[in-house]
């Protein structure tokens, strides 16, 4: 009885979320018309994958024990500043996109070395460089959208190779470097245990702060490369753009089994999270089901993954 | 001025798994009598402490109190009996005023709604009659620990405390401030408020205690009059333990001065000089924060120094960061393990490497063949038990998280190793186990400091030890001249050879 019964708890805290994603895939392929066609999947794919960069940053961010609740608002600001520079400097698309890439940078900088050097919460520091950007993206054009992107800058967002669209494959090459540092060097090994226990780290000989401005640097990084594909795909810099990520993003992630905490959880969980969230948004318009009634969906269904990984806890706690 | 006994302890005893905290403790205390309590660290004090603030409850025995017998307190039942206790970490709630913490909790006046104004007027003339002058709006977090000290007194004092348990209440004190505090417990012993004080400082038994009792490795040594008793006499029923326990012999020829710190000074610590030799084991003495951890945290880079000079084989390095520490080759193994020592979540061999990543990779890459090469190795070496490598460190017993504790400073090539309380939480056998290793390192060429709180582990596996009393360093003790009365003597402030 007990053996089986913890068999049970590993399987699912091993696999309960591939569950949770074939769960949520027959439901819809059954009850949605078109579900499983495969347009259908391609478009979830390229749906999800603009939030999928972003969350990756913001995963990798927690895991090593921080919180990024100003990625929407960096990727309104770099988008209107993307906008600006293609449309009213008529930059080279390069240099726009180089241009764009080092302003998130600079804003996972900031982020990190305010969260080092003053000592605030990471999740109080994001919160006001949040409210900071939310407001200047606003303040760049006085509220305008930037339309009127070069043609060849929207093959960034609305482009494909074979059959796949351009941003699946950023999506794809952004995973598989989160999983290979993550994972395989000892890098992701730092932010692992800065994540883990930030004391034990330093005496470790790790240099946490240099390593947490780092980590919201690549975030900011992440941003920055949603914001122009979002910026290509609508071929718009809209200033209001990303102002639900802050609240999605950690809405994949604790989905996805990254630990609020910090050091714990895995690439793979995050993608597979992002991908029901996905799979969730697309079929239930198929459904034609309501947005608002989406949000008490999603909001349902991490509470019950959650729960079960809460379970699985305290279960193993009376194991052992 | 003393009157009928008020409280009566008897043949309490408390044991934790492994252990005997308390063994059948009696004694009485008499009403209006400050009555000082003393001991070695471990000693069992706190413990009986909270026995009587019902914070724990005793296997069996009694607690006779106003006359009536209990078999165990709650501690609602304890401040009933007008028992209060103040602990060297305060109760205060930082965020609200002086006035609103002496109340905390308590209905001073009719309907739902605190009238503050009220508090604050009460709780004025609670220190006035204390005879101190604290700004009784002000919150707490703003005062120093001395006010904050006067607070939880008049906190009790308003409680109508009968029985008053002061834990090292002196500890956090200036000169002048503990002339404040003993003049307030006169005051009180003069109101008929009985006290039980604790003090590693024996010098301030003399000028405050009426009697004294000594406890040691959980047990009841005697009680004396303050007057029929001396300062050595004190030292020695405290210390006076025969030494049965063995400890591993080694053999191992004394090499050249590894390390040599001169007059470092930082995070608590003044002007302290020592030197360790290859193959030593040098031990550090004294009582629980007398500033031995502070001292090797600075050493390690973990925390910064202000001045002073530390060499690594004869080289002067000025060390800013444990990473720093690490490449000259001093490694730390922590006080508290399970915090600072090793991620629990992790596996062992993750452990293992974590202080020498870069060594153990190829380019950026973690190599897991070097990975798992280097943590069997040490798995054997060192004899850690485990099903396997993968294990959560947070699955081992406590011996076997400091074999991988000593494995990752190993694994860092570390040859200087701090090992601060390296048997703290670990059960007997185990704590065999430690030694051992501990004397093949040094017979492999690792030099070590231990920091130990632990007197027969200090003496038993130390060829020299240096004594810290109150971040100063009060002495230096070679082999030849160990004696436990003369150490504890150091550690409590005397003076070096003083006693001999």
């Amino acid at each position: 009885m007990e053996a089986s019964k913890k068999s049970w708890v590993e399987i699912y805290k091993k696999y309960g979320i591939y569950i949770l994603l074939v769960l949520v895939c027959a439901f819809f392929s059954i009850a949605a018309p078109n579900f499983l066609s495969p347009t259908n999947l391609i478009n979830i794919l390229r749906q999800v994958s603009m939030f999928g960069i972003v969350v990756v940053g913001v995963a990798i961010v927690m895991i090593g024990g921080g919180m990024d609740l100003s990625v929407g608002g960096q990727m309104a600001v770099v988008g209107m500043i993307t906008g600006v520079m293609l449309c009213e400097w008529e930059l080279p698309i390069p240099v726009a996109a180089i241009g764009a890439m080092l302003i998130g940078i600079c804003f996972g900088l900031f982020n990190g070395i305010v969260a080092v050097k003053l000592k605030i919460m990471p999740i109080i520091v994001t919160l006001g460089t949040m409210l900071i950007l939310q407001g200047v993206a606003y303040i760049i054009t006085g509220g305008y959208p930037i339309t009127g992107m070069p043609d060849d800058f929207l093959m960034l967002g609305q482009g494909y190779i074979g059959v796949i669209p351009i941003p699946v494959i950023v999506f794809a090459i952004f995973i598989l470097f989160g999983w290979v540092v993550m994972n395989k060097t000892y890098l992701g090994r730092m932010i692992y245990a800065l994540g883990g226990n930030k004391e034990a780290a330093r005496l470790a000989g790790i240099n946490v702060n240099r390593l947490t401005v780092m980590v919201y640097a690549f975030a900011g990084f992440a941003a920055s490369i949603a914001a122009l594909i979002m910026v290509s795909r609508t071929n718009a810099s809209q200033p209001g753009a990303g102002s639900t990520y802050p609240f999605d993003c950690m809405t994949a992630a604790c989905l996805g089994g990254i630990s609020m905490a910090g050091g714990e959880g895995k690439m793979s969980g995050i993608v597979i999270s992002v991908i029901i969230l996905g799979i969730l948004d697309n079929g239930l318009v198929l459904m034609g089901v309501n947005t608002n009634f989406q949000s008490v969906v999603k909001g349902i269904i991490l509470l019950f993954a959650v729960a079960i990984d809460c379970y699985q806890g305290s279960a193993k706690k009376k194991t052992a | 001025m003393r009157g009928d006994k008020l409280l009566s302890v008897k043949n309490i005893v408390k044991t934790y798994p492994g252990v005997i905290a308390i063994n059948n403790f009696s004694m009485d205390v008499m009403e209006g009598e400050v009555h000082a309590l003393i001991g070695e660290n471990g000693a069992g004090k706190s413990t009986l402490i909270k026995t009587l603030s019902g914070a724990i409850t005793p296997d069996s025995g009694t607690i006779e109190i106003n006359g009536k017998t209990f078999e165990s307190m709650t501690p609602a039942l304890s401040k009933k009996q007008g028992i209060e206790v103040i602990y060297q970490e305060f109760t205060l709630v930082p965020g609200i005023s002086a006035a609103e913490n002496v109340y905390l909790g308590e209905k001073t006046s009719d309907g739902i709604f605190v009238d503050i104004k009220d508090r604050e007027k009460k709780a004025a003339e609670l220190f006035k009659k204390l005879g101190v002058d604290i700004d009784v709006t002000r919150q707490v977090k703003y005062m120093s620990p001395a006010q904050q000290q006067l607070v939880e007194i008049a906190k009790a004092v308003s409680r109508n405390v009968k029985l008053l348990i002061m834990d090292e209440p002196t500890a956090p004190l200036t000169v002048n401030e503990v002339e404040t505090l003993f003049r307030i417990i006169k005051d009180l012993k003069q109101k008929g408020v009985t006290i039980i004080y604790i003090s590693h400082r024996l010098e301030e038994l003399f000028e405050i205690a009426d009697r004294v009792t000594v406890m040691r490795d959980g047990c009841y040594i005697d009680t004396k009059d303050i007057s029929e008793i001396n300062r050595q006499q004190l030292i020695a029923m405290m210390a006076g333990r025969e030494l049965t326990e063995s400890y591993p012999k080694r053999t191992v020829e004394l090499g050249e001065e590894v390390l040599r710190v001169e007059h470092l000074t930082g995070n608590g610590d003044e002007d302290i000089s020592f030197n360790l030799r290859k193959g030593e084991i040098l031990g550090f003495a004294g009582l629980v924060g007398a500033g031995r951890t502070e001292l090797m945290r600075v050493i390690y880079g973990a925390n910064p120094k202000e001045s002073g000079k530390i060499f690594v084989h004869g080289k002067e390095v000025n060390i800013k960061s444990c990473s720093q520490a690490i490449k000259e080759g001093i490694g730390l193994i922590p006080e508290d393990r399970k915090n600072q020592g090793v991620f629990l979540r992790m596996p062992i061999r993750w452990n293992i490497i974590i202080n020498n990543l870069k060594e153990f990779s190829n380019g950026l890459f973690v190599s897991r063949s070097k990975e798992n090469k280097v943590s069997k190795d040490y798995e054997e070496k060192l004899r850690i038990k485990t099903p396997s490598l993968e294990q959560r460190v947070g699955n081992l017993s406590g011996g076997n998280q400091q074999k991988v504790v000593i494995a990752k400073t190993l694994a860092a090539n570390s040859n200087i190793i701090i090992f601060d309380e390296p048997t703290r939480g670990i059960d007997v056998g185990a704590k065999q186990e430690i030694y051992k290793l501990m004397n093949e390192l040094v017979e492999s060429g690792h030099s070590i400091i231990m920091v130990s709180s632990d007197m027969p582990e200090l003496l038993g596996m130390s060829d020299r030890i240096v004594v810290i009393y109150e971040g100063h360093k009060t002495g230096e003790v070679e082999k030849s001249e160990f004696d436990q009365n003369y150490i504890l003597d150091l550690a409590s402030g005397g003076k070096e050879h003083g006693s001999k």
